[in-house]
């Protein structure tokens, strides 16, 4: 299964850090994406994109999560030279992933 | 208890006025805040207002109090924007201008000054860079622009004097929808639980069209209703800090608990300690409650006290971007688009480019995909990087578009693009090294 069958999510930015929150549509599922989407397994599934370190922050009572991925934007919007320079698409990226 | 309404009127500096229109007209609203400053927006408006010293306010700024001013009068609802950004000052005498124009007499328009702290900064060299850790000195004579994160205070004064218009700078985003809160109910700037409880709210209103699906759309996972025509959301909130977000009924887009929490952690890191120049604000408890169609309860938000220094956002000239982007078709376009890529890269070896990128849009360009789809019948070859000069950075794209009688076959659609690199660093600075003061005129 994906995990965009059960969450959805949104990104956004702050100098060269970026962050995405994962919510799920039914507050039940809250453990399951707890479990499986570790700081270590964004990481992984983002690549190169993230050259820090990714934390992550629970909000049990919103069935949410929030990612804060560090050196994730080249730089920043500012100065990088990416098409998507806030790396907004990120979110939809991690929903792509099989959990 | 006490309640009032405000609502949120635009999200960013282009954003669209339609909705707030609406909002001013059928909100019924006491207060209506306008965020118009991005990161970048004001170095560019500091730029702008060196080469024309009445330039440098939000480029909208006129077309948008034409239209707001004699709602806003009519229905004795109070305008707070920060389209002021590099000149509040003039920006403020464009208004009353206006104002008078359209036979508006008596309206008290403020400008709160103060945020702009270039001349200290450049005499504060030692200052450490946030984001690198680097001493200001290494950007030498390239910056441009320094303006502090103020808080709500200016704009408390401001209300308190009696204004009807209040015009910033640089003015942290939630604090011009916190100010209102503080001058209507009285609450004290040390009461940070309060203030923590506002600043959730105007971080939920900040980016308008976006807590009302704007940004949350997607196809049948996440349905949103008329999004052509969405509406801006309001709050209706009482003396305690708590109360009910909504928009105006009839108007496109959707409030729900999705887009509230959605729009809650947007652009936020730990949840427990969101900075703002007037609170340590504290969003990790916060709960919605859908008590109707597109009608969200908030609460449990909460805050601490403030750090004792502005964040300042520095503005300096980073070089030059180029760009050029060529689009190829049919079979195998993946494999001609990579060696178009290659010989781009050969032919722009010598210049010494910075961050060059080359990015094959339809299959890398903006997540990390490695795949490679057979079915691909398109794919458009964008080339980028940074160069010290203008004429390095022309080269980029003149290049790409070289490749049409020196590349692969088939190439087409080319188009190329250079602009002068505005980057922005923080810095921070003790608060009492920061004056603000209020400004006013009558019109």
């Amino acid at each position: 299964m994906k995990l965009r069958e059960i969450a959805h999510a949104r990104s956004g930015d702050k100098g060269n850090i970026s962050n995405i929150a994962l919510i799920v549509f039914d507050k039940r599922d809250f453990k399951l994406i707890k479990e499986k989407v570790t700081e270590k397994r964004v990481k992984d599934w983002l690549g190169d994109v993230v050259k820090g370190e990714v934390k992550r922050f629970e909000l049990p009572q919103l069935g949410a999560l929030n990612f804060v991925l560090y050196e994730a934007l080249d730089g920043g919007v500012t100065s990088s030279t990416q098409l998507d320079k806030h790396r907004k698409s990120l979110s939809s990226f991690l929903l792509e992933m099989p959990i | 208890m006490k309640s009032m309404r405000i609502g949120s009127g635009a999200g960013y500096a282009g954003d669209r006025l339609e909705p707030a229109l609406t909002l001013l007209d059928q909100g019924n609203l006491d207060y209506i805040c306008f965020e118009c400053l991005a990161e970048r927006t004001i170095a560019l408006a500091q730029k702008e207002k060196k080469n024309d010293p009445k330039k440098g306010y939000n480029h909208l700024l006129e077309y948008r109090m034409e239209e707001i001013l004699p709602l806003a009068f009519a229905r004795k609802t109070k305008v707070i924007t920060n389209m002021g950004a590099a000149n509040p000052l003039q920006a403020m005498q464009v208004t009353r201008e206006i104002a008078k124009r359209k036979g508006i007499t008596g309206l008290k328009i403020a400008a709160v000054l103060g945020d702009d702290v270039l001349d200290l900064v450049k005499r504060s060299q030692d200052l450490k860079i946030l984001e690198t850790g680097q001493y200001l000195s290494i950007l030498d004579n390239r910056i441009i622009s320094a303006n502090a994160y103020l808080g709500s205070a200016g704009i408390i004064e401001a209300l308190k004097q009696g204004a009807d218009v209040v015009i910033t700078g640089r003015t942290a985003d939630p604090s011009l929808f916190l100010a209102p809160m503080i001058h209507e109910f009285g609450w004290s700037m040390e009461d940070f639980e309060k203030l923590g409880r506002g600043t959730m709210v105007g971080h939920l209103l900040e980016c308008a069209g976006q807590v009302c699906g704007g940004y949350f759309a997607d196809t049948d996972r996440k349905t949103v209703p008329d999004l052509w025509n969405i509406g801006f959301p309001f709050v209706e909130i009482d003396e305690n800090g708590e109360g009910i977000i909504s928009k105006v009924e009839g108007t496109g887009g959707i409030i729900n608990t999705a887009t509230c929490t959605e729009q809650l952690l947007y652009e936020i890191h730990d949840p427990a300690h969101y900075l703002t120049p007037d609170c340590t604000a504290d969003f990790s408890a916060v709960e919605f409650e859908s008590e109707g169609k597109d009608l969200v309860r908030f609460r449990k938000a909460s805050g601490k006290k403030a750090s004792d220094f502005y964040k300042v956002s520095i503005g300096f000239i980073n070089g030059f971007l180029g760009e050029g982007q060529i689009s190829y078709g049919g079979t195998d376009c993946i494999a001609r688009a990579q060696l178009a890529a290659e010989i781009v890269k050969k032919r722009l070896e010598k210049l010494a480019l910075e961050d060059v990128r080359f990015e094959r849009i339809g299959l890398n360009s903006i997540t990390p995909y490695h795949s490679h789809p057979q079915d691909l019948l398109e794919v458009r070859l964008r080339v980028c990087a940074k160069a010290d000069t203008l004429e390095k950075a022309r080269k980029i794209g003149q290049e790409v578009e070289t490749l049409y009688t020196n590349g692969p076959y088939g190439g087409g659609g080319v188009t190329q693009n250079t602009e002068e690199v505005i980057s922005v660093v923080s810095v921070l600075i003790p608060k009492d090294k920061v004056k603000t003061h209020v400004e006013y005129t009558v019109s």
